[in-house]
């Protein structure tokens, strides 16, 4: 099972740290810890005429919430916000089981209940981001 | 020669070696507790101090051995001094309670930045109901209380609570100086005794502290059941915790009076089954040879302090010596997320350790990192479990590193 779970797949994912970095002027920014182990992921937002034109992560984290992290920033740029709260709930109906091709290569965290909370923290700060980013509206 | 494995269950029945490294979180249970426990369960299960039947009575009296070696154990000066808890934290939050009524607004609770969250949160949830402040002793390089600075944290200081070892360094408090301290200041002294009672039997009236604060499933007894040692006058000095059954004296619809110490802090029915377990516990620690576990504690200690500074890129936080200290090591792999190790140790070396920041995040700031990986020992590890552990460090660095 945890084999899997550091498959070069994941590793890849984690390593490529797509969207690491930040943002010179964001529109919004969310912050969210894992109180389980302090990890810490700041997500920043530019946002344009309903669209998610820019997006940076900084992630003090373990492999899978960097993976996810990675994830994140493939799949959330570009994307109407609403659209992209929606992977807060996505990636935890993944984890579930629902099938979602997006997420594949985590499927070996299916298996690994306590790290769930990893792999769904920086979708959740995201989810923070926009909520934020709608209050203001 | 008999080894001392024969005493824990969970080594009976292995399909692959159990290197068992999480320690200071949770030991494994003793054979006398265990049996104590299923003996209460099925011969003597009732309810205790209310049953005249034979089987409550039996209970009962279990009951109050179970007080007894708790306070043999910790060379209490009598079993009434015996608090029993859920554990540790529920101590802690009591001895704040007991405390709290003696602090008026500006003075200062003393902690450290070595304290479990236990230690803090309860102190400052007192300080904040009385107007209180908080003050943290200092920690040194090698994760040590830095007690050198302690005159100039002095002014205001009514109570000193910090723990006896810690749970991320190691390091074992040198309480002697923090009495001396307590003797010129009239502060009171509150051990967090979660990792140190692991260790053998304690003697708090050496000690000289004024509160002490255990857990039973450290020290080799079952889960839900703890135990907070005050001296009694402190005991019978503040009101009660909690209300209920078997704290009371008598009852109105008005108001109540309550029992004397230690009843007072332990409303409704008690874990029995888990005192009477704990009790059993703590009677095998009396009967075991201290002197030589300490000093296989302390060899493997060292190998596994010397194994992890000669491997490349790994950083030990706290003392990389063995004196003053129990075997709880933590540390980083250069680049190696610490959850990521831990889930590699077990699942490709069958190590069992910790990742995370061990509830101490002050201590993991002052140490400007997040989480770290730690191995702790018991009286049942030996030399293969620490191999185990450093030719697996050793291949999870290669894996991702």
């Amino acid at each position: 099972m945890n084999d899997a779970l550091y498959d070069q797949a994941i590793i890849a994912e984690a390593r490529s740290k797509t969207g690491a970095g930040r943002l010179e002027h964001p529109t919004v920014t969310a912050e969210c810890d894992n109180p389980l182990c302090g990890d810490r992921i700041t997500v920043a937002l530019g946002v344009e005429d309903g669209r998610i034109v820019d997006l940076a992560h900084k992630t003090r984290g373990c492999l899978l919430t960097q993976a996810a992290a990675s994830l994140l920033a493939r799949h959330a740029k570009d994307a109407d916000p609403a659209k992209a709260r929606e992977l807060r709930d996505a990636i935890e109906a993944f984890l579930k089981g629902g099938e979602d091709e997006r997420f594949a290569i985590l499927t070996p965290v299916r298996n690994a209940k306590s790290r769930w909370d990893c792999v769904t923290l920086p979708f959740q700060a995201l989810a923070d981001a926009i909520t934020d980013l709608e209050r203001r509206a | 020669m008999r080894s001392i494995r024969q005493d824990f269950p969970a080594f009976d029945r292995l399909e692959r070696p159990l290197h068992f490294l999480d320690n200071a979180a949770t030991s494994q249970i003793c054979r006398p507790a265990l049996e104590a426990l299923l003996g209460f369960e099925t011969e003597d299960r009732s309810n205790v101090k209310r049953g005249v039947y034979a089987r409550a009575e039996r209970a009962s009296a279990a009951f109050d051995d179970a007080r007894k070696s708790a306070a043999a154990f910790l060379n209490a000066a009598r079993p009434e001094e015996v608090v029993f808890t859920s554990g540790a934290t529920l101590g802690l939050n009591t001895a704040a309670h007991i405390l709290e009524h003696r602090l008026e607004p500006g003075d200062v609770i003393l902690v450290s930045l070595l304290e479990h969250h236990s230690n803090l949160v309860p102190w400052q949830l007192a300080a904040e109901r009385r107007g209180a402040s908080m003050r943290a002793i200092p920690v040194t390089d090698d994760g040590r209380l830095d007690l050198d600075r302690l005159d100039e944290l002095a002014k205001g200081v009514k109570i000193v609570a910090v723990t006896h070892a810690s749970n991320v360094t190691g390091a074992v408090t040198d309480v002697q100086r923090l009495r001396a301290f307590c003797d010129a200041t009239g502060a009171l002294l509150v051990l967090d005794g979660a990792q140190r009672a692991a260790h053998g039997p304690l003697d708090v009236q050496a000690l000289g502290c004024d509160l002490y604060a255990f857990s039973g499933h450290k020290c080799f007894g079952p889960t839900g059941i703890g135990v907070l040692w005050g001296r009694y006058d402190l005991l019978d000095s503040a009101p009660p915790f909690l209300g209920g059954g078997e704290m009371i004296r008598r009852v109105n619809i008005e108001r109540s009076t309550y029992a004397p110490p230690p009843h007072r802090y332990e409303a409704g029915t008690p874990p029995i089954g888990g005192a009477i377990a704990l009790g059993a516990a703590l009677r095998w620690a009396m009967a075991q040879d201290w002197t030589a576990l300490e000093e296989q504690e302390r060899e493997l200690a060292g190998r596994m302090l010397d194994g992890l500074a000669a491997m490349p890129g790994c950083r030990v936080y706290g003392s990389t010596g063995t004196q003053a200290r129990i075997g709880v090591v933590s540390f980083e792999l250069e680049d190696v997320h610490a959850h990521d190790v831990c889930q590699l140790m077990d699942s490709d070396h069958g190590v069992m350790m910790r990742g995370g920041h061990h509830c101490a995040q002050p201590l993991m700031e002052r140490f400007d990192t997040v989480a770290t990986a730690r191995a702790s020992l018991a009286p049942y590890n030996d030399a293969a479990d620490v191999a185990a552990l450093l030719d697996g460090l050793l291949a999870v660095r290669r894996k991702l590193a």
